[in-house]
């Protein structure tokens, strides 16, 4: 019962491997064939008395749960129940690093109604309560990720597991009880370490499997003093009650209910434990049919694809691969640059001009690295080796054997003109060089350039290291090969890329501008800071806007929202600029400054606004408009041109198209993923609605919320959507 | 036997380094004999043991070497504490080496370096190690009140330190048994070794038995001439290793993996146990050996230090060094009469036999063209090795070359080849 969100969502599993075994040495090279029909998703080696069951997916990188996938898997299965010569069987994949990464997302949404996923979820259903109830034991070897359908193939006597789309790594799991045996991956042998690793697999598997069919070896799982203790209190129905309704408030708590999948497992749960397991899997299908076709899962089912596509390079190979890289500035963004770069293996220089600002951009590189290993995510000993490529400076050496220089210096046209030249003096002439800006136009950077056609807009978002989005920015005379440099730099560091045309605020900070403009004009109405928080996290935002404004730092929103109002006029106001300046002057700078609209205090989580904003925001108070400031207005006031100037992206070209526009909005900027990105959204919302909304507010404020044309083309003919 | 007559590997402008003697104690499994002794009284039995063998005066020797793994804190040159226990003239000089499994071998060259470079005509070279007592340190919580405690001034200063103590600080830290880079345990990577190899168990067990048997039988005839008797203070005098106990396959069958559990192929059965021991060697430019009457027991030739990834290779040393140094010295794997190879693991010993002889694993892990081949097991560590004479780990290194010296003399060889594998990869 995994929801597919686990794919979309989740990242790749690490490449630990998992599986079962006993002792002793395979005996290879005994495999008869037995079917010889056409399979091309599943087949089965017979080896000796233990057939191997192999998946693979053709044509892909991962397998997952096709309708082809399953019918084979039932026919092979039912193959191995009727050959009397076979006593035990082992599932496996052949491709290293996937075992099912879960339902086949173009087969769900191929369906058009519940029914037929229901249907789909019951057949599964049917195959794994076979699986479990096999008179042979059946031996799930698993290298790589193993997700949603996948692990319950894997696993069908273990837990389902629940809620959260987490990527599990294989020593937790052994812990969890979910897996039975880990077997390491090996090293170089007679073979490349990736092909023996599977092999060894596989021979530890078919022990395994030959020893339960044998009896020689158990599949019972222990259960420790914890387990037994709670597997009784789970028995008593009143500490069930109590638990049922823990789960379903923290649940609550943290989807704000915007999520339906979540709670349907609990119901799911619920019904499986109180009534039995038929009604549990009746249930469990009925639920996932509902589930499939609501328009959540089609946003997630969106962004997933999104993510797939922006994790490709349209422009292709660079011809010269980036192994050295500078980066300028060693501040917060700086160094995360420096961090998510040094750790993929790129040769990394991080200069500063200070000894104080790079000692700071040091360390927080290490501390990055070491907050890893304390996860054990990382050794030691590889963090020590990863700091080694990097290297904190104050000058310029070395930067004439740099591929690539990624300026993240103090955002003022003077200053990035300056470093641009320094740099063009000391780099070679195939060395890119790219800017960090979240607004100054590229166009106008270059400008200063010898060589325009290798300057490029790399928009990262902080914190660097875990935020997905890198935004790339291309002007007109930004070459091919550089653009391509800048994705595959980009895609090394395991962002999600999008690629947009230069424009002042390109794509991310040109939506966000509008929105937080029309939060100033919300908290000028005498809404306090904590209520618009709970009011865009309620609709979605995993940040509330006032709390944003913190994190982007109000310097920086004062210096990007008076480019932008230059730039666009009208469409940016709203909200009072001078309430931000106000804001600098008195030093509330947000998060960075430990005070801005929340007082931010070390170790100190519940955090309180900040009392000296109330004389600023008294200051700027404006009469709140009685019929449009209920909860859903002032949302969709947000929304609503977040949207608009989405739309208004695509329409003048700055996107190329609206699955990046969607993947920016989210990754980037915390656009609500259950709706998918502001393009879903617009379809999901109707555009002649969302078009009806910007009319009416545009009536009571003014034409900050007049709908772009784009906008109204969609609204005008309603066959006309985003997505298709 | 009449030595074959094979080009010399000698290189003009540079002098001949000849091994004199080596000797060693016994070597017996840390908790025996030698359990109260400390390191360098083993280093001091052993050198006690050469000077009695050789009769060298000891006035003559210029510089000794020792290797060792595990460090005493108190003897941390134990070279030197050796060295004055055993009599040698306070006037010679000495120092302490480490590499993990090789720090022997590297006592050696250090040594064959000296006199190669004429600043000295005779060094003596060992190695020592003492499993049965290591350095077991407080916590570094503790370490750190207890040092900031003798800084404290006031009994107030005092007192609020000592009230800050709690229970974890008194977890003792013990010597890391894992690879300090991977924290992977040195039996855990045999054992994936091994599988990368596809080594069976089976084929671990025999090579074992074939150890053990082939020791025992060595130690019945009496070719363990390097063997010299230590009277343990308050003990019986030892003569013999303990350690060499041929089984049977069944028996060793039954064992359960030591490692990688429960289907892992590396036993206490097929790995080398902890060991006490202590080994010690008179080397020399050929002419002062000449010119004091000696007969040198071998020529010290060539040697190459490799070194590859601790994680995945971590053992397979031998394998990377053997081609590099029949190439400098000009020979080919045919043309080597007794091998002596280190043996840590069956595994790692059946795995670099693989390895070497795999022209895969030439071509895509060590750049060459073709494999080396893998040495024939007739010329093969056949007075036994390390998984039945016992390991200490210092130690182990002059035990293989001497061993060399002596099979060349007793068999009629001329060229002798010893290799080994240490932790860190090397």
């Amino acid at each position: 019962m995994c929801p597919w969100q686990e794919r979309g969502a989740g990242r790749e599993n690490s490449c630990n491997t998992c599986d079962f075994s006993s002792l002793g040495y395979a005996c290879r090279n005994i495999s008869t064939s037995s079917a010889l029909q056409n399979r091309t998703h599943v087949s089965c080696d017979i080896k000796g008395d233990v057939a191997v069951v192999r998946f693979n997916t053709p044509n892909s990188k991962v397998n997952t749960l096709s309708k082809q996938l399953s019918a084979e898997f039932t026919d092979v299965m039912n193959e191995i129940w009727a050959n009397e010569a076979v006593r035990s069987a082992v599932l496996i994949s052949s491709k290293p690093g996937s075992f099912i990464a879960g339902a086949d997302l173009n087969m769900l949404e191929a369906c058009k109604t519940a029914q037929e996923v229901t249907q789909l979820s019951q057949d599964g259903q049917k195959m794994l309560e076979k699986i479990e109830n096999s008179p042979k034991p059946v031996v799930a070897a698993i290298s790589g990720s193993c997700l949603g359908g996948g692990l319950e193939v894997g696993l069908p006597a273990a837990f389902d597991m629940m809620l959260t789309g987490r990527n599990i790594r294989a020593d937790r799991a052994k812990k969890m009880g979910l897996v039975d045996q880990l077997v390491e991956p090996l090293g170089p042998g007679l073979k490349t370490p990736e092909a023996r690793t599977i092999e060894y697999l596989e021979e530890v598997a078919i022990n395994f499997a030959r020893g339960l069919a044998n009896k020689t070896v158990s599949a019972k799982r222990s259960r420790g003093l914890m387990q037994r203790l709670t597997d009784y209190a789970m028995a008593l129905p009143f500490v069930r009650q109590q638990v049922y309704k823990t789960v379903e408030s923290k649940v609550q708590k943290q989807t704000k209910g915007l999520y339906p999948a979540p709670l349907k497992i609990i119901e799911v749960v619920k019904t499986g434990l109180d009534q039995g397991n038929d009604a549990g899997y009746l249930i469990e299908a009925q639920s996932f049919g509902q589930l499939a076709v609501t328009k959540e899962s089609k946003a997630l089912m969106g962004l997933y694809h999104g993510q797939v596509h922006c994790k490709k390079n349209k422009f292709g190979n660079p011809q010269k691969e980036v192994k050295t890289l500078a980066v300028l500035g060693a501040g917060l963004m700086g160094a995360g640059i420096a961090q998510v770069s040094v750790d993929k293996g790129i040769k990394t220089i991080l200069k500063d001009t200070a000894q104080k600002g790079l000692d700071r951009g040091q360390q927080q590189v290490y501390k990055g690295l070491n907050s890893k290993v304390k996860k054990k995510s990382l050794t030691s000993f590889e963090r020590d080796s990863i700091l080694s490529n990097l290297m904190g400076q104050l000058d310029y050496k070395g930067f004439e054997k740099a591929d690539m220089v990624i300026e993240a210096v103090f955002e003022d046209i003077n200053v990035k003109h300056k470093v641009l030249k320094e740099v063009e003096a000391v780099i070679p002439a195939h060395c890119v060089f790219a800017s960090n800006t979240s607004a100054l136009p590229i166009s106008q950077i270059a400008a200063a350039s010898k060589r325009p056609e290798k300057v490029i807009g790399m928009h990262y978002f902080s914190p660097v290291d875990k935020m997905q989005l890198l935004e790339i920015i291309t002007t007109d005379k930004t070459s091919q090969d550089t653009a391509a440099s800048a994705v595959a730099v980009g895609l090394k560091q395991g962002k999600v890329v999008i690629v947009v045309k230069d424009g002042p605020g390109f794509y991310t900070t040109r939506c966000l501008g509008p929105m937080l403009s029309e939060v100033v004009r919300v908290l000028q109405e005498g809404i306090d800071p904590k209520k618009v928080d709970a009011i865009s996290t309620a609709f979605g935002f995993p940040v509330g806007a006032a709390t944003l404004i913190d994190e982007v730092g109000v310097d920086v929103a004062t210096h990007v929202a008076e480019d932008l109002g230059k730039a666009f006029g009208q469409r940016f106001g709203g909200g009072s600029i001078d309430l931000f300046k106000l804001m600098v002057q008195k030093g509330f700078l947000g998060r960075k400054a430990g005070k801005g609209f929340y007082v931010y205090q070390e170790g100190v989580k519940n955090r309180s606004v900040n009392s000296g904003m109330d004389e600023i925001l008294q200051k700027f108070r404006v009469p709140p408009l009685s019929h449009s400031c209920s909860d859903e207005d002032i949302q969709m006031r947000l929304v609503t041109r977040f949207v608009n100037e989405a739309a208004m992206c695509l329409q003048e070209g700055i996107l190329s198209n609206p699955l990046e526009g969607d993947i920016g909005a989210v990754f980037g900027l915390g656009f609500p993923p259950c709706l998918g990105g502001p393009f879903r959204f617009a379809d999901s919302y109707g555009a002649r609605q969302l078009v009806d909304k910007l009319r009416k507010y545009e009536a009571v404020y003014g034409s900050q919320f007049t709908p772009c044309q784009l906008l109204l083309d969609h609204a005008n003919s309603p066959s006309k959507k985003f997505h298709q | 036997a009449q030595p074959k007559t094979k080009k010399t590997l000698g290189k003009t402008g540079v002098k001949n380094v000849v091994v004199v003697e080596g000797v060693r104690i016994p070597f017996l499994q840390s908790g025996t004999s030698y359990a109260d002794l400390m390191p360098h009284d083993l280093a001091r039995a052993a050198l006690q043991g050469l000077l009695t063998r050789t009769s060298v005066p000891r006035d003559v020797v210029d510089y000794i070497v020792y290797g060792t793994v595990i460090q005493e804190v108190k003897t941390s040159n134990v070279a030197r504490e050796a060295a004055l226990g055993a009599g040698f003239s306070d006037k010679t000089p000495a120092h302490t080496v480490t590499m993990a499994c090789i720090s022997s071998n590297q006592a050696m060259t250090t040594g064959v370096g000296m006199i190669a470079a004429g600043q000295c005509d005779v060094v003596v070279a060992g190695g020592v190690e003492l499993m049965s007592d290591v350095p077991i340190r407080h916590s570094r919580k503790m370490r750190k009140t207890m040092l900031t405690l003798n800084r404290a001034k006031t009994l107030g200063q005092k007192l609020s330190l000592i009230s800050k103590i709690r229970p974890d600080y008194f977890t003792p830290e013990l010597p890391a048994v894992a690879e300090f880079s991977t924290s992977e345990t040195m039996g855990h990577s045999a054992d994936r070794l091994a599988a990368a190899f596809g080594v069976s168990r089976l084929e671990q067990d025999e090579y074992a038995l074939r150890s053990h048997s082939l020791a025992k039988k060595a130690q019945d005839e009496g070719l363990l001439q390097d063997v010299v008797p230590f009277k343990v203070p308050g003990k019986d005098t030892v003569t013999k290793d303990n350690g060499i106990r041929p089984s049977s396959l069944e028996q060793m069958g039954k064992l359960k993996p030591a490692f990688v559990k429960p289907y892992g192929t590396v036993t206490a059965a097929n790995s080398s146990f902890l060991t006490d021991g202590a080994s010690a060697m008179l080397i020399m430019s050929e002419e002062k050996a000449l010119a004091m009457g000696y007969k040198p027991k071998a020529y010290l030739r060539d040697f190459v230090y490799v070194s590859q990834d601790p994680k995945d290779q971590l053992l397979l040393g031998p394998t990377y060094a053997t081609p590099k140094v029949l190439e400098k010295a000009g020979l080919t794997l045919g043309d080597i009469d007794v091998f002596e190879f280190h043996e840590a693991f069956a595994g790692q010993i059946l795995a670099n036999l693989k390895a070497m002889d795999s022209d895969w694993f030439a071509q895509n892990y060590m750049g060459r063209k073709s494999k080396v081949g893998a040495p024939p097991l007739d010329k093969f560590n056949t007075w036994g090795g390390s998984l039945s004479l016992g390991h200490p780990f210092g130690a182990t290194g002059c035990r293989l070359v001497i061993t060399a010296a002596h099979r060349l003399k007793k068999e009629g060889g001329q060229y002798g080849l010893v290799a080994a594998c240490a932790a860190g990869g090397q």
